[in-house]
Parts: structure tokens; sequence; C-alpha cells
């Protein structure tokens, strides 16, 4: 059974674009990153999935049922990472803690003071007096004390430094290792990289593309580089062939598709160097974008 | 309703409740203290009223009442109270929900496991219970000084009572119209200009509405759905226009909850 089953979710807010025809499915147990830079609707579909805003069109179910209708039912096993963290400013850590834990008929308070202590969190402090970054340990504990069975993060590593953010990383895996499934918005490709095991990536309010993380990075494009005398871009318009730039007799591109195409052309010219090699997220990212 | 959400927002009341509560007991016994000295010199002050243009008599209920009577006397303090109460219950009104909305702890709470009418149910609970805490206050106050002030002045006991009860239903009008508008409009960035709007605005309605000549605009404020000088002239409410108010009142809380159940949580963006 799928976690979280979107289909043809679209979102206006009047007249401006949230997500459009937004389809894609999250199976049980999978780290599911959500790539896509500011504005391109990732927050949106998280927004929707939690029913703080109701779809214009299409549908969405989680744990096999439909957000709209079963929500408060749905969030007793659903932990939510907001990408802004706001707290009631005047309420001690602790207490906005409790009042967290007090929606959920279980006893939390081992997992409250595990999480906290693992994140570094100090509990007698006042929310108003937090930096960011331990407004952000808040919401991860926060997320979490419920120990929930889908986790939605929505970039949830801003403001944490690199130490607290491999930690939190550690503990995901942990709660994905337990058998809860993840959501994880971002547009770092680095943490997405390192975490999940299938992506989709979002532009403008539509899923450009649904795929493994491996099957991203190794069947669909290569990244080529050839530096040889005499070298005519134009022999290598080759279909499949994008990104295309020179610099210095160097011709940079990528590639998908038959890689003996390229080989051949190559094999034709005196080449001084050649690479072959399996572009970063990064670059298959921006490829995207362009 | 969720036990939860009512305690927390009970607590968040609980400062405003005891500014409200502190401010009204002052009005009251302060008023009340001069009550002696007025109606000792009833006959002078009457005529001095009198020179006093008829606009500014009836802004302030002074055309309609003897102020050398206890009850008299007492509308007029009361006046003050139900202009109080109006800023309060309108204060709660608009900021029931669009507090936590400009805030941004909207997602935190409506991310749990509860529904949106568990959370307006919740609310609105905690904030009539606030209320009522200020509605005992003032009923208590006001028995006091009428036992202290009246200074053996005859008045009738059933007539206070039902000055007193006024407040309960007039109330409600402020808190629900606050939270019916503060849906209706796109995000309340504070809470005070809106609340001293409809509360204020209400109230000068009522009091220069001989000014407005044949518009019949007051019909549509609790100021003058319970007008406190009607009350004690008459010894009764005024039918009609209660149940105006109270329908008023179910209008507005029935589609506050429609509005709600389907509204888009604003966020950052």
């Amino acid at each position: 059974m799928s976690i979280i089953e979107v289909t043809n979710l679209t979102k206006f807010y009047g007249k401006s674009r949230g997500i459009i025809d937004v389809s894609f499915a999250e199976e049980e147990g999978e780290i599911f990153g959500f790539i896509g830079p500011n504005g391109a609707g990732k927050s949106t579909t998280i927004r929707l999935l939690l029913s703080l805003i109701h779809p214009t069109s299409g549908s969405a179910k989680v744990f096999g049922k439909d957000v709209t209708r079963y929500g408060p039912e749905l969030r007793r096993d659903i932990g939510y990472l907001p990408s802004e963290v706001y707290y009631y400013e005047g309420m001690k850590v602790i207490d906005l803690l409790k009042y967290s834990a007090s929606f959920y008929d279980r006893d939390c308070t081992q997992r409250i003071k595990d999480l906290s202590d693992l994140m570094e969190l100090e509990l007698n402090r006042r929310i108003s007096d937090l930096s960011y970054g331990n407004k952000k340990k808040v919401g991860i504990v926060q997320g979490l004390l419920h120990s929930p069975k889908l986790l939605f993060l929505d970039e949830p590593t801003a403001g944490l430094d690199p130490l607290m953010q491999r930690k939190f990383f550690n503990l995901i895996r942990e709660e994905n290792a337990r058998g809860v499934t993840v959501f994880f918005s971002s547009h770092i490709l680095g943490e997405v990289q390192r975490l999940c095991t299938r992506v989709g990536i979002i532009r403008e309010g539509k899923i450009v593309e649904i795929s493994n993380i491996r099957a991203l990075q190794q069947n669909n494009y290569k990244k080529v580089r050839v530096t040889a005398e005499g070298l005519d871009p134009a022999a290598f318009e080759l279909p499949g062939v994008t990104n295309m730039q020179t610099e210095d007799g160097t011709l940079n591109f990528f590639f998908k598709g038959d890689v003996n195409a390229v080989l051949q052309k190559i094999s034709a010219l005196q080449v001084e160097d050649v690479s072959i090699e399996e572009p970063t997220l990064e670059e298959i990212f921006m490829h995207y974008y362009e | 309703m969720s036990a939860t959400i009512y305690k927390h927002e009970f607590r968040t009341h609980l400062r405003s409740v005891i500014n409200w509560s502190v401010a009204l007991i002052l009005i009251i016994l302060i008023y009340a203290y001069f009550f002696a000295t007025f109606s000792e010199q009833a006959a002078v002050l009457n005529d001095a009223l009198k020179n006093f243009p008829p606009q500014l008599r009836a802004a302030f209920g002074l055309d309609k009442v003897d102020m050398s009577t206890v009850l008299g006397y007492f509308s007029f303090i009361f006046m003050f109270v139900q202009l109080c109460i109006a800023i309060q219950a309108s204060y709660y009104g608009f900021g029931l929900v669009s507090i936590e909305e400009a805030e941004l702890t909207a997602d935190f709470l409506l991310s749990k496991p509860v529904s949106r009418t568990q959370v307006l149910t919740s609310k609105l609970l905690a904030a009539i219970s606030s209320l009522l805490i200020t509605d005992l206050v003032v009923w208590v106050t006001s028995y006091i000084s009428i036992a202290i002030f009246s200074a053996g002045h005859e008045y009738d006991a059933r007539t206070f009572i039902l000055l007193q009860l006024s407040i309960l239903i007039f109330q409600l009008f402020f808190l629900g119209v606050g939270l019916v508008i503060s849906l209706l409009v796109r995000r309340v960035r504070s809470v005070t200009p809106y609340a001293l709007g409809l509360g204020f605005g209400a109230y000068v309605l009522n009091a220069f509405s001989g000014m407005l000549g044949d518009v019949k605009l007051e019909l549509i404020t609790p100021f003058k759905h319970f007008d406190t000088a009607y009350i004690v002239k008459t010894g009764g409410y005024d039918t009609p226009l209660v149940l105006l108010n109270v329908a008023v009142i179910l209008v507005a809380v029935a589609a506050s909850y429609w509005l709600y159940i389907r509204r888009d949580i604003p966020s950052v963006s």
C-alpha cells in the first residue's frame, strides 16, 4: 500500500499558482526527496497533505485515506517539521513540547527527553529567547515526539550547524530503519542525495521528473568532457546531447542515450583528454531548471 | 471540543481577563462613589443638564433617565461597562483564530490530530469562559457598590438583575461578529484596531443615532438592543431587538464555522 498517493493535485491561491496537476506515490519505508527551488510548490504540497490548505482539484491520500475527509485521524500518525518554525513565544520549550504531546493518546515523556538530549535542546528556556537553529530543534523534537509513522520534513536542515545536521540525518535514518516513511523536501541536493532513495523534482508547480536516485545518476545522463585539437562542436550535435558548452578547446555536454554514439565521434578525434562520468545531482537538477 | 486546546486558550486569555476585571472594578466603584453627591444635588444637576445641548445629553443617554435614582444612575455607569465588555469581547472575537495565523502558530496547532470544528469550538468556549469570569466580576462589584453607595435609596431588584444579565448576550454579539469579520478579511495583522473599531463603532452608532436623523442605523448595534436606559425605564428588554441580536450571533457563529472549516491557513511565502 502506498503511504502517500497524490493524484492530479492542483492548488491555486486565487489566481496565483500553487501546484498544478501533481501526481506521485510514496511507498512504505521510503525516504522520498522532493526537490525544487523556492516557490516551486514544495510547501504547498506538504500543507495540502496535512489539510492546512484545501485542494482546488485532484485528491491526496495518506495511509490510503483521503486527507480532506480523514485529516484529524490521519494526523495522529504524522509528524511535521515546517520550513519556518514559529511557536508560542511566551512558552517554555518544555511546556510547548508537553502541549504538543497532549494531543496524542500516548505517554511521550521519555521520548521528549531522549530527543532533546540527542539534539542538545535546553528544555527550560523560553521560546522567545531561542535562536533560529534552536527553534528548529524544538521543531524536530515536536515533530518526532509521538513516534509518527510518516514524517514530513520541509527544508529541515536550514539553521542547523553541520554537526547537528549529521545528528539529525542519523536520527532520520534510525527512524526510517524502524519503518517510518519520510517525505523530505529540500532545495539542497547534497542532502537529498545522502538520504533519499527516490526523488521527485518540482518546477513552477509541476512535477518534471520522478526517479530513483541511482537511476537518475546512472542510467539517464553522462557528463562528457572532451579536450581535442580542431574540436568541432557541431560534430557532437547528436540526439540526446544537451547543455553543450565550449571552453578553451574543451567541450562539455550531457548525454542521454547509447554511449557508443558519442564514443565513435570521440574516436575520430585526436583526443588530448576525455572523461565520461555520472553527473552530480546538482548538475542534473540545474539541467532540469534551465 | 479538545480539553487540551481549551486549557491552552484559557491560559492565554487569563492576563487580559485580569486587566479588564481590574478596569471594570475601578470604573464601577469610582462612578458609584459619586452617586451620593449626585442624588443629593439631583435638582441642581438636572437643571444643569437641561442647559447642555440635547445631542450631548443624548450621546450619554442622559435624556432618558433620572440620574438621581439608583438605577437611573446605574444605567449610566453600565453604559461604560458595556463599552468595555464590547471591546473585550471584540478583541477575543477578532483574535480567536487570527492571532495564531499572524504569529504563524496555526500550522503547529492544525497539524495536530484535531478537526477544525474541535479547534474553533475549544477556542470559542475558552473565550466565553473568560468573558463569564469578567461578567462575574462585574456582577459582584455592581452588587457590592450598590449596597455601599445607594445610601438607603430604594431600587427595583428585578430590573437591576435584568440590567446585569444583559451583558451575557451582548458580549456574544461582539465575539461572534468579530470572529466572522476576522475570517472574511484576508488577514488581520493587528487585532487592536479592529476590536476598538467594532466596540466604539457600535457604541457611537447608538449614542449619536439622534444626529443621523431618520436613518435607523442604531438598530444594528447591541448598545441599542440592550439600551441600559431602556431597560431601567421599562423594567424589561426590547424583545424584538434582543431577538434580532440573537439572530445575528447565530448567523455569525454558523458562518464562522463554515468559513473556518474551508479556510486555507496562510503561511509565510
